[in-house]
């Protein structure tokens, strides 16, 4: 039986229906990351888990146990929120032991827990300062060493890098990484971001408007989408969606697998560049992004046919000159008018 | 060309403004202080006398006369007490309002405020007379209670003002963390508010200590705050300026030094709702 079960979960504000129904099963140990655009419901779905906003419908069950109805404070989870929410007039000690002290525990105990967190996260030289001595950086970790103390069944990140900066944002995606393998933690985890889904998750839940569109790893969600929204939400830059009636003469011609209303999804990585005069289909390059280790070239038709490709070797090109394009069809998804996916794409190379 | 000052234009202009209207407000404050120490003849003598033989005379005899320290304690325990009880009613009014919101908080707190915009000679009457009847007249307990009433509108503004700086999502993490809502309240939000209820709780000690009003409408001998005190010296018998002067600046001279003290945080408290 999974360890943390949501069974039809409800939730409006006012007319507003934001959670639509919502099942998944969360087996122990795993990472699940919740991803989808702004407004899908993502953080109020784990806001829901954490209690601290009341169903409207269906249950939550922790451990074998219904927690639907449960105060916050007696469901044993623990959160980090975007903003860190740390206690600004305790100490770091004093922020990572309030959970502990609440409970309790005696005092050689907190002390022993705190400090073994400190140590895993770096903290050691900060236990006695107050959060605004710190870093965001270092308040992020306060806020992770603070669940972390805990031991608590499972931890709840509402997205917790969007306030950090670039490089501290990777680098502490990589310490949640590592620090998930070494506790073995259940974790749920909220981001808009598909990179952090991406690389963090054991699986990933992509939300749109308050339903589950597609649940599976990363690679599952990349390589076999369930539909199209899936299909251009993950992935970086977007898939490229063919409406079939642009290539309507490459879709006969290859006698590819979709209606003529349908859309063809092709990854930038499946569009090769030929020499112009070359290829299936003769284009314009709008704009090149060199990013150094990958090419992106922007290119249009003047027909409405719009296309990113993606290449590792670098480019002489510049906008305003014609290319010749090749597109893998093997490796193309198709959907039908409404977005279903009709057919498995073929896994990426 | 011109040495440019290295004090510009408006800098100047603005000190002078700010200079002037200090001293306009400070004037009558200063020519009480002078007052207080001249004889009665010296009091109204026209013109006003700058330079005189300072005396100590008034102040003598203001204390033999009437008693300073009775009324000087009745408006310590009155305006202490009221503040006290004040802020045990507002704090959770203003923190239900402020965490527990509902369609009406903003309502119910402009109606609570719109009691402020009454002149308070208005309710005199069956304020009066209520505290007639429950035998509260000339009693310390019949003005704590008029003075924190009047003040709580006040308090729970200030105190709401300043819950509701509190992030929401510390308190979030607070239950997160296995508070309950005893906890949350003692051990986060009631430590990240004192420097707020501290600067309602100073306010409110000047205002109750100032409050002259209730105070020479509903007491006199017993329950007579300094106000009392001070209103005794302009008698029908006529007006004794210098005694007068003597009275006013023993019954101001308390809370001006507190409030000396206490500068930082009453201004804090004074301009809550401007440095938003």
């Amino acid at each position: 039986m999974a360890y943390l079960q949501l069974h039809g979960i409800e939730k409006s504000f006012g007319e507003l229906r934001v959670i639509k129904g919502v099942d998944l099963q969360i087996q122990k140990g795993e990472f699940i990351v919740f991803v989808g655009p702004s407004g899908c419901g993502k953080s109020t779905l784990l806001r829901l888990i954490a209690g601290l906003e009341q169903t409207d419908g269906g249950s939550v069950v922790l451990d074998g146990r219904d927690i639907t109805e449960a105060a916050s404070s007696a469901r044993d989870l623990a959160m980090v929120f975007q903003s860190y929410a740390l206690y600004p007039h305790m100490s770091v000690f004093e922020n990572m032991s309030f959970a502990l002290k609440l409970a309790q525990v005696p005092q050689a105990q907190i002390r022993e827990k705190v400090e073994r967190a400190a140590a895993i996260l770096n903290l050691g030289d900060y236990l006695h300062r107050r959060p605004k001595e710190l870093s965001g950086g270092q308040r992020q970790r306060v806020a992770i060493g603070r669940a972390i103390v805990r031991a608590p069944k499972v931890f709840l990140f509402d997205e917790p890098l969007s306030n950090l900066d670039a490089a501290l944002r990777g680098q502490t995606r990589i310490e949640i990484a590592k620090l998930h393998r070494d506790l073995g933690a259940t974790t749920v985890y909220v981001t808009h971001d598909q990179v952090e889904a991406m690389t963090l998750a054991d699986r990933v839940v992509v939300l749109r408007d308050g339903r589950i569109e597609q649940v599976g790893t990363p690679l599952e969600l990349y390589d076999h989408p369930a539909n199209s929204f899936v299909a251009q939400f993950i992935g970086t830059p977007q898939m490229n969606m063919l409406a079939v009636s642009l290539v309507a003469e490459l879709a006969q011609r290859f006698a590819l697998p979709v209606a003529a209303d349908g859309f063809i999804g092709l990854r930038p990585e499946h569009v090769i560049l030929q020499p112009q005069g070359q290829g299936m289909l003769h284009m314009q390059v709008d704009l090149v992004e060199a990013l150094g280790a990958e090419t992106l070239l922007y290119l249009s038709n003047g027909q409405g046919l719009q296309l990113v490709l993606r290449q590792s070797a670098r480019s002489g090109l510049h906008s305003g000159q014609s290319v010749g394009i090749d597109l893998q069809f093997d490796c193309a998804h198709y959907f039908d008018a409404q977005g279903r996916a009709l057919r498995q794409g073929a896994a990426s190379v | 060309m011109a040495r440019r000052s290295k004090y510009p234009l408006p800098l100047l202009m603005r000190t002078a403004a700010a200079w002037v209207i200090t001293l306009l407000l400070f004037f009558p404050l200063g020519w009480l202080a002078l007052m207080a120490f001249k004889t009665e003849l010296q009091a109204i003598s026209v013109p006003p006398l700058w330079w005189f033989t300072p005396t100590l005379d008034n102040f003598r005899e203001v204390q033999e006369r009437s008693d300073y320290l009775l009324y000087a304690r009745n408006s310590l325990i009155t305006s202490v007490l009221s503040t006290v009880i004040g802020l045990m009613i507002a704090t959770p009014a203003a923190y239900s309002m402020a965490f527990f919101k509902s369609r009406h908080t903003k309502n119910l707190l402009m109606w609570m405020l719109s009691t402020k915009m009454m002149p308070a000679v208005g309710a005199l009457v069956p304020i009066y007379v209520l505290a007639q009847k429950s035998q509260l007249l000339d009693t310390r307990t019949g003005l704590v209670i008029i003075f924190m009433l009047s003040n709580l509108p006040i308090m729970v503004w200030m105190l709401y003002s300043y819950f509701k700086e509190i992030p929401n999502e510390i308190l979030e993490a607070a239950r997160m963390d296995g508070a309950t809502l005893w906890q949350e309240f003692y051990r986060v939000t009631f430590p990240l508010a004192l420097g707020g209820l501290a600067s309602t709780g100073l306010l409110c000690l000047v205002l109750s200590w100032n409050k002259a009003f209730w105070s020479l409408n509903l007491s006199s001998a017993k329950a007579g705050t300094l106000a009392t005190l001070i209103a005794s010296y302009s008698s029908p018998e006529g007006l004794f300026w210098a005694k007068l002067s003597a009275a006013s600046l023993m019954a101001i001279a308390p809370i001006v030094v507190f409030g000396w003290f206490s500068q930082k945080q009453l201004v804090q408290g004074l301009t809550f709702g401007a440095v938003k």
